[in-house]
């Protein structure tokens, strides 16, 4: 009984029991994981290494089996192939764009809501609400606010004496509408991320900064924004893996178009598959964008260590 | 998921007896109106981010010719409730609703218990092989579900699950990020009082069912209220996997009404807030949670 005890949590000091302990919690301990790791196995390991195969395959979706055995063939096509680097460059593009205002714009509002005595609330109600809708809500809102001429962006443009652009059907424009609508979507995750980050700042700071004759706009500069520090880089990374995995706004408010100018990686992978019906290749395609957005995240568990080490 | 902060205490202690006032009294009137004027603009912005949400509720309460008039205007010439009732009758909303909450409640519990029983493993058991398995877990956290729809659907083929709620539910339910979760909460509860248990003859499963468990409830309710907002609004696989109009989520059902045809933009702004009625129900009562868990999934 003693044993079992000990093996909660403590370090096992008796050697001769040991053995038989550890089998026991090597049991137990497996069968608590079992039910998890039987969905994670099904659903994330298998279908990895499915994907892997079949990209090097020409596996087609409506005919059974793996098809004929390609090699590095998709492999090299994916490399040659214009339209999928168009995509990623799109989803790399509205990243760059997308990522700077969705940093800053919630530092600001954090910084500035966090001083308010009251009614914290409503900018947390304003800026958070509209990340808790589905994508396909946001999208149908978004495309009646963009309609020409009878929407209300054109009509408070119009209003204003300014002319609109063509937000959904010009190439030109299509994916800065786009951006606009994903900050105005997600800015409230980062927002509250901030001022977590806020609340764990000490008084004392600013305190002693206040003694040291610091007006509010030095201590905002010389105390806040070097604190935040973790939490940007945070916010930062979070921001570039989640606009890597573009894909719900963009096919439901312009379906890639208009004329493939605002396809992303994620669509390009969905049409070749889905709609071309060549999964082998399209594994290929994801296999690579896979590679890309595991490298980023892996770089970013690199900068949240470093930053723990620094802290 | 409390973060240890070092200073935490300390801070809490000042902060409650000598709060910030000295700061603002040095400030001179220029710092007070630079003050003034930047709330102001995040006030202003405030509004103009609630700008989309009232649009929406406005256009939904009108008649559809009232939607076709330019330039836009907020008057609401035939205050209705028409499109609603419409939305039922032109869509099978109230069916997608029956999916949606099917597939979310389903989806909800089986991530919560299953990660919950395995970050319990990893905070408490000592075995063989532990590190490798938490290491894969861990590493599961960068795989984007999105880059494996193509093998995803293909192995739920295989066995005819496509177009049924196995195949919409079941690969929502791995959530690595979870069982972080959950093993970063047992971590930080003291073993006493399960080792006590443990003594008295109480199996892993009992101490697991009658102490640590019900301990986890501020853990359980984060995960929970994250993983059902998640799956409800979770468009891609669940378009993918319910190919039949009857079998699809909101998010999927609501995408085929984004593509319709004809003057229907009332209707739409209906069916985009009847949509987002549940989502908007579990935010207000869950604000604080869901607030608390983004800020725990951000400071891991």
């Amino acid at each position: 009984m003693t044993g079992a005890a000990a093996s909660v949590g403590q370090p096992v000091a008796a050697r001769d029991g040991r053995r038989r302990r550890l089998r026991r919690g090597d049991l137990s301990g497996m069968g608590f994981l079992a039910p998890f790791l039987v969905f994670y196995a099904l659903f994330l390991i298998v279908p990895l290494i499915y994907e892997i195969v079949m990209s090097f395959f020409h596996t087609s979706l409506v005919l059974p089996g793996l098809g004929g055995f390609a090699g590095l063939g998709n492999y090299r096509e994916v490399f040659g192939d214009a339209r999928f680097w168009q995509a990623v460059w799109h989803t790399i593009w509205f990243t760059i764009v997308s990522t700077p205002p969705l940093v800053v714009l919630p530092l600001f509002f954090a910084i500035v809501v966090n001083r308010l005595s009251h009614g914290q609330w409503f900018f947390r109600l304003a800026f958070f609400l509209p990340y808790i809708l589905p994508s396909a809500v946001i999208s149908l809102i978004w495309v009646w606010l963009y309609e020409p001429g009878y929407g209300l962006v054109d009509g408070a443009l119009s209003a204003l004496g300014l002319g609109a652009p063509a937000w959904l059907s010009s190439p030109d424009v299509a994916l800065y509408s786009i951006v606009i609508v994903t900050v105005w979507w997600t800015i409230g995750f980062n927002f509250v991320l901030y001022l977590a980050g806020l609340q764990d700042i000490p008084r004392d700071l600013y305190a002693a900064a206040a003694l040291d004759g610091a007006s509010q706009w030095q201590q905002t500069w010389r105390v806040t924004l070097p604190m935040l520090g973790r939490t940007t880089t945070l916010v930062a990374v979070l921001q570039v893996i989640a606009s890597l995995k573009l894909f719900d706004q963009v096919y439901l408010m312009t379906a890639g178009g208009p004329n493939y100018s605002t396809r992303s990686a994620i669509e390009y992978i969905y049409d070749t598959g889905f709609t071309s019906q060549r999964i082998g290749y399209a594994s290929a395609a994801a296999f690579v964008l896979f590679v890309i957005i595991a490298v980023v995240s892996f770089g970013w568990l690199l900068i949240v260590r470093q930053q723990e080490k620094g802290v | 998921m409390a973060v240890s902060v070092p200073w935490r205490r300390d801070h809490a202690a000042t902060a409650a007896g000598s709060g910030q006032v000295a700061p603002r009294a040095r400030e001179d009137w220029r710092g007070r109106l630079f003050r003034r004027a930047v709330t102001g603009v995040v006030i202003a912005l405030a509004l103009v981010w609630l700008v989309p949400v009232a649009w929406t509720l406005d256009t939904s309460v009108k008649s559809e010719n009232a939607t076709i008039i330019i330039p836009a205007t907020w008057n609401i010439p035939q205050f209705t409730f028409g499109s609603y009732s419409a939305v039922f009758s032109a869509t099978a909303l109230g069916r997608w609703y029956l999916n949606s909450a099917i597939v979310s409640v389903i989806a909800t519990a089986a991530t919560v218990i299953t990660a919950s029983m395995a970050g319990y493993a990893l905070s408490r058991h000592r075995f063989r092989g532990k590190t490798l398995v938490y290491g894969c877990i861990l590493a599961g956290i960068m795989i984007p579900p999105q880059a494996l729809i193509i093998p995803l659907f293909r192995e739920l083929q295989a066995v005819g699950a496509i177009d049924t709620y196995w195949a919409v539910i079941l690969p929502q339910v791995p959530t690595p990020i979870a069982v972080f979760i959950f093993k970063k909460f047992f971590d930080g509860v003291p073993v006493e009082l399960e080792q006590a248990a443990r003594v008295d003859g109480a199996s892993w499963w009992a101490s697991y069912l009658r102490i640590a468990f019900p301990l986890s409830r501020s853990a359980v309710a984060a995960v929970s209220i994250f993983t059902f907002v998640w799956s409800w609004n979770n468009f891609l696989w669940p378009f993918l996997s319910a190919t039949s109009t009857s079998m699809m989520t909101i998010p999927a059902g609501i995408g085929t009404v984004v593509s319709g045809v004809g003057i229907m933009n009332a209707l739409q702004m209906a069916s985009a807030v009847l949509a987002s009625l549940p989502l908007v129900l579990v935010f207000l009562l869950g604000q604080r949670q869901i607030v608390e868990g983004v800020a725990g999934t951000g400071l891991k």
